[in-house]
């Protein structure tokens, strides 16, 4: 009797006497506590990706901007064309660079002497000299005109008017000596340095000299290379997806071949580029650096990940669907063409991008195709030499200018915007085909 | 064709049906009536629906289902090794347990299969099977002005009404329906019970049911499932008032299952 009465008694105040209150206490203390473990995990991420992108934008900017000088040239005719003949081929090997030299002569005459001549024209970038062969070769009737062009200065001075020579330091210590800081100082005071927008960078190919280095190589080679991959990629692993998810038997065979693509998933990437070496350019006799190549080897790199995204969006697809097609009399094709793969296409896609966005980032197994290699040409198609954004970046951190140093960091402004636009239109086709009902 | 007629649709002599190891279905002797309605009943588990699946095949997608003895459809063989199984399908339709239109437009929903089937040489014929397959399953009045509006945007019962359209529309001789109003509510579940009374014109009808009241209501003839095996077949009215065998009595008066 007192047992049932104690019984009872508990009963009514189980969910309102203090230990209770304690026990929802504790409860809701272990949820904030939870919430807040995810809050510091999404606060020291966006901390690391502001911290990056500062030091990145903060390195890179200054690479967008180039310095150049503007001189009084002399197309004089007896450098360029001593017997007046007109022709294109005495035209096109000429010795511009004297022209260059005599008008940076006519800034300072009083300058005298092998060496502090030779440090003079050294302030003038080497691609001033192609820059007014192009000009003439464009346009010949300059010859034996004169008038203002503004030609690229060389990489240190240009350092320099970016502030990452310093003045202050002893002469030995930087690049650029007394002299050559006077002279850029006098130019500067004339009026002639302008610092503007560097168009050189964004399409030209890589150079030994700073100024003229461009990203515009490793873009195309990029893009060129990408596709070769999407294109490879995207059918085979749908296909394999496809058969293995909505037609393989289950036996043996497939769940060898099942944990083999979970494994090949996990290989470092670098082994596929010994094998894209060993199979396609030993064994086929493929083109070395080039993009055909490449984008095969990253292609082969990013089939698994395709795959096991496209199983696992096939899997998400609801029974229902299949029964309901089949149902009606839909052959098993017609029911994976016409309603499970539309259905599965949004998460397909979501892991494609995943797979090539890590292809994108890929330089390891390019470099065992030999894509490393210093290319200036803008690869013109899948089989010209060249090579990629993240191998771009590669080189020129490796690169002992002082001038490469904003250029690594902008390159990997243009390799961030490049995965930018990629993801852009993976959000819009799966938006596009997402189906809404 | 006086005695064509009198033959059964479906005949099931014997069959055995086995998931891997485990076997589903013991020894199922049964005859299916043409134009009749023919309920199976029995608990959860028993092998009513899984008895269903094998009449068109749908067992074929489940990896190690395996089927044994005899079912024929018009004395051909359902199992045979020349059996088309996608014919087989458009003759013999299904409605599922849990409405499943596709994720379209409801016209597109009941033109699917016509088309696939190539049934319809134009589009004329086309709009005019798909309003008549509406029509037939009671939906034609809610949804004729928005045809083009999505299927899964309907309610449970209209959406089911769709998937029997949809059925229908293919033209089957035998429509099976498991469970079909098993997620509705009480006035969907009886204009769906109308709709496969009316459906008896032109249709074989077998549908599994949970629901005792259900299958009195709508069938002519009962099947009784219990743990694999047919205890039980007749009239409808007999089963239910005058069992023949003591655990049909037992399940029926709610006793167990």
């Amino acid at each position: 009797m007192s047992e049932a009465t104690l019984g009872q008694s508990r009963r009514t105040d189980v969910h309102t006497s203090d230990a209770a209150q304690r026990r929802l206490r504790r409860r809701y203390a272990a949820e904030r506590r939870f919430q807040l473990y995810g809050l510091f995990a999404i606060g020291i991420a966006l901390f690391a990706l502001g911290w990056l992108l500062t030091s990145i934008v903060g390195r890179g900017y200054t690479a967008f901007t180039q310095s150049r000088v503007v001189l009084e040239v002399e197309f004089a005719r007896d450098v360029l064309d001593p017997d007046a003949t007109g022709d294109r081929q005495v035209l096109s090997g000429a010795n511009y660079a004297a022209l260059v030299k005599s008008s940076l002569r006519e800034q300072f005459p009083d300058v005298s002497g092998r060496r502090e001549r030779r440090a003079l024209n050294a302030l003038v970038s080497s691609g001033a000299a192609f820059q007014l062969r192009e000009m003439v070769l464009a346009d010949p009737s300059l010859v034996g005109t004169r008038r203002a062009v503004s030609v690229p200065l060389s990489d240190d001075s240009d350092m320099f008017f970016k502030g990452f020579i310093r003045r202050d330091v002893g002469e030995s210590e930087r690049k650029l000596n007394d002299a050559q800081v006077g002279w850029l100082d006098a130019l500067q005071e004339r009026g002639l340095v302008e610092r503007v927008f560097n168009t050189t960078f964004l399409t030209s190919g890589d150079s030994r000299e700073p100024e003229l280095a461009g990203i515009w190589g490793a873009v195309v080679g990029t893009t060129l290379t990408l596709l070769v991959t999407l294109l490879l990629c995207f059918p085979i692993g749908v296909a394999a997806a496809v058969y293995l998810e909505e037609f393989a038997p289950t036996n043996r065979w497939t769940d060898l071949i099942e944990v083999n693509i979970n494994n090949l998933a996990a290989v470092p990437s670098i082994v596929f580029g010994l094998l894209g070496l060993a199979v396609f350019l030993n064994f086929f006799g493929l083109p070395r650096s080039a993009p055909l190549v490449g984008g095969m080897v990253l292609a082969l790199m990013t089939l698994p990940t395709v795959i096991i995204a496209g199983r696992a969006a096939l899997k998400a697809v609801p029974p229902s669907i299949r029964e309901a097609a089949l149902g009606v009399g839909a052959s098993p094709v017609q029911t994976v063409l016409q309603h499970v793969l539309p259905l599965a296409l949004p998460g397909i896609l979501t892991g494609t991008i995943i797979g090539m966005a890590r292809a994108l980032g890929e330089s390891a197994p390019l470099l065992m195709i030999g894509m490393v290699a210093f290319i200036v040409d803008i690869p013109s198609g899948l089989t010209s030499p060249s090579t990629v954004l993240p191998v771009q970046v590669y080189l020129w951190a490796d690169s002992p200018e002082r001038a490469f140093v904003e250029k690594t960091s902008a390159a990997i402004m243009v390799l961030l915007a490049f995965l930018i636009l990629m993801n852009l239109a993976a959000v819009l086709l799966r938006r596009k085909y997402e189906q809404k009902w | 064709m006086a005695l064509a007629s009198t033959l059964p649709k479906i005949v099931a002599r014997d069959v055995d049906c086995f998931y891997g190891d485990k076997q589903a279905l013991f020894c199922v002797n049964l005859d299916i009536s043409e134009k009749q309605v023919t309920a199976l009943i029995g608990p959860s588990g028993c092998g009513k629906s899984t008895f269903l699946r094998c009449l068109n095949r749908m067992n074929d997608v489940i990896d190690g289902c395996r089927v044994t003895g005899k079912l024929e459809l018009d004395a051909e063989d359902i199992y045979g090794p020349d059996v088309d199984v996608v014919k087989l399908r458009a003759r013999v339709g299904m409605v599922f347990q849990k409405p499943n239109p596709f994720p379209k437009s409801i016209y597109e929903n009941v033109a699917y299969g016509p088309r696939i089937h190539g049934l319809v040489s134009n589009r004329g014929e086309l709009d005019e099977l798909v309003e008549w397959s509406l029509e037939k399953a009671g939906l034609l009045g809610e949804v004729k002005d928005r045809l083009q509006e999505p299927g899964t945007g309907l309610s449970g019962g209209q959406q089911q009404r769709l998937c029997i359209a949809r059925a229908i529309a293919v033209s089957p001789e035998v429509i099976l329906m498991d469970e079909p109003c098993s997620a509705l509510d009480p006035i969907a579940t009886a204009k769906i019970e109308e709709l496969t009374d009316e459906l008896r014109e032109n249709f074989t009808n077998v549908i599994v049911t949970h629901n005792m009241q259900q299958a009195a209501r709508v069938s002519q003839r009962t099947a009784f499932f219990h743990l694999g095996i047919l205890v039980e077949e007749g009239e409808t009215g007999k089963i239910f008032t005058n069992p023949g065998n003591e655990r049909t009595q037992d399940y029926i008066t709610g006793r167990f299952g």
